[in-house]
């Protein structure tokens, strides 16, 4: 009977579990995909790097208009506006947690996301022969993507992650410019 | 549930992916597919441990794969199985009629052909879930109309 009663309360939790362990699994296949080139191992992580934005990015920009949907937040006015929503309402929404922004530079074009435990290395352990592997990628290529769907283009990079040994996972974003849109000749 | 979308699109990508790197012939051997059951394998594995953690003992094989089609399926799909049959000799076919994965594509018949890979994730997470409570089976999955589709789990006798 108690398999009846912790239904729902956990729930919630499960799915994200879900999220965390398909994206393990990925990881994992991606590991082995490019293994056996023992050639290529230094080349590991590099590979792995670049192959991973391209798949982030494309889900950075279906997930924009998700997220555009759900949250009713209107037009943010400036770059530290879209901090707030991305660290407040879109982690928040979807992963669960809210990381703080600090770091800004001078001109208010870069700042950092500190998350404080980041539920994708929820079950990670980096093995020695992977210590390069940035695990976490994939979140740089969604920020990169949701962001260009609407108009902006930015670079996101880790510069700190737990998993390396680092207290706290840090996410760098730099502003580079504003997409204009470009209608095809004769269109208005 | 919003993280709900996170996994529908990363399972999408997962999908693309293994289709776009796969080398010649890999493709048509199933090595694609095969990647894919592998994924949902060890997913499976890992969730099942996760979500029996404090529940009581299974009576019998029955009760697993009644587990299976309530708990299990709600947690990752958001419903229940519709239908749970068995030839009571180990042969058991869980039909769901509005399958989470198929929804976004179009009902006709202009994708069936590429409804396998969408299934081959699943099928491995049944298997991978069934494997860590002690059964060892094969899950294969088949579509006859879109969304729903019927998954048909052969308990291999030890």
């Amino acid at each position: 009977m108690s398999r009846q009663a912790n239904r729902g309360t956990e729930s919630k939790k499960m799915s994200s579990e879900l999220f965390t362990l398909t994206y393990g699994a990925l990881v994992t296949q991606l590991c082995k995909d490019y293994e056996n080139d023992e050639d290529v191992n230094k080349q590991l992580d590099k590979i792995l790097f670049s192959n991973f934005l391209p798949r982030g990015f494309n889900i950075g920009v279906r997930l924009i208009e998700d997220f555009l949907a759900r949250s009713n937040v209107g037009r943010c006015h400036d770059f530290r506006e879209t901090a707030d929503v991305i660290a407040k309402v879109a982690f928040k929404m979807y992963l669960g947690i809210t990381p703080s922004i600090t770091n800004w530079s001078p001109a208010g074009d870069e700042f950092s996301l500190i998350l404080e435990n980041n539920p994708l290395v929820d079950f990670v352990e980096l093995p020695d022969n992977h210590s390069s592997l940035i695990y976490s990628n994939l979140l740089c290529g969604v920020l990169r993507g949701a962001l260009e769907m609407v108009q902006m283009a930015v670079e996101a990079k880790f510069v700190q992650d737990t998993l390396k040994g680092d207290g706290v996972t840090e996410i760098r974003m730099r502003f580079i410019r504003r997409i204009e849109d470009n209608l095809p000749a004769g269109e208005e | 549930m919003a993280d709900e979308a996170l996994f529908l699109l990363l399972h999408n990508e997962m999908v693309s992916g293994v289709y776009k790197s796969a080398e010649q012939g890999e493709v048509e051997n199933g090595r694609c597919i095969t990647k894919l059951e592998n994924m949902g394998f060890r997913v499976g594995q890992g969730l099942i441990e996760r979500f029996t953690k404090d529940t009581a003992r299974f009576k019998d094989e029955l009760d697993i794969m009644k587990f299976i089609c309530k708990d299990f399926w709600t947690t990752v799909f958001k419903k229940q199985i519709d239908n749970l049959r068995t030839n009571h000799q180990g042969i058991y076919v869980l039909q769901d009629n509005k399958f989470r994965l198929l929804t976004q594509m179009s009902a006709g018949k202009q994708y069936l052909e590429h409804a396998s890979k969408y299934l081959a994730f699943t099928c491995g997470l049944i298997r991978g879930g069934l494997s860590n409570l002690g059964i060892k089976s094969i899950v294969t999955a088949e579509v006859s109309s879109m969304p729903a589709c019927k998954f048909q789990v052969m308990i291999q006798k030890l």
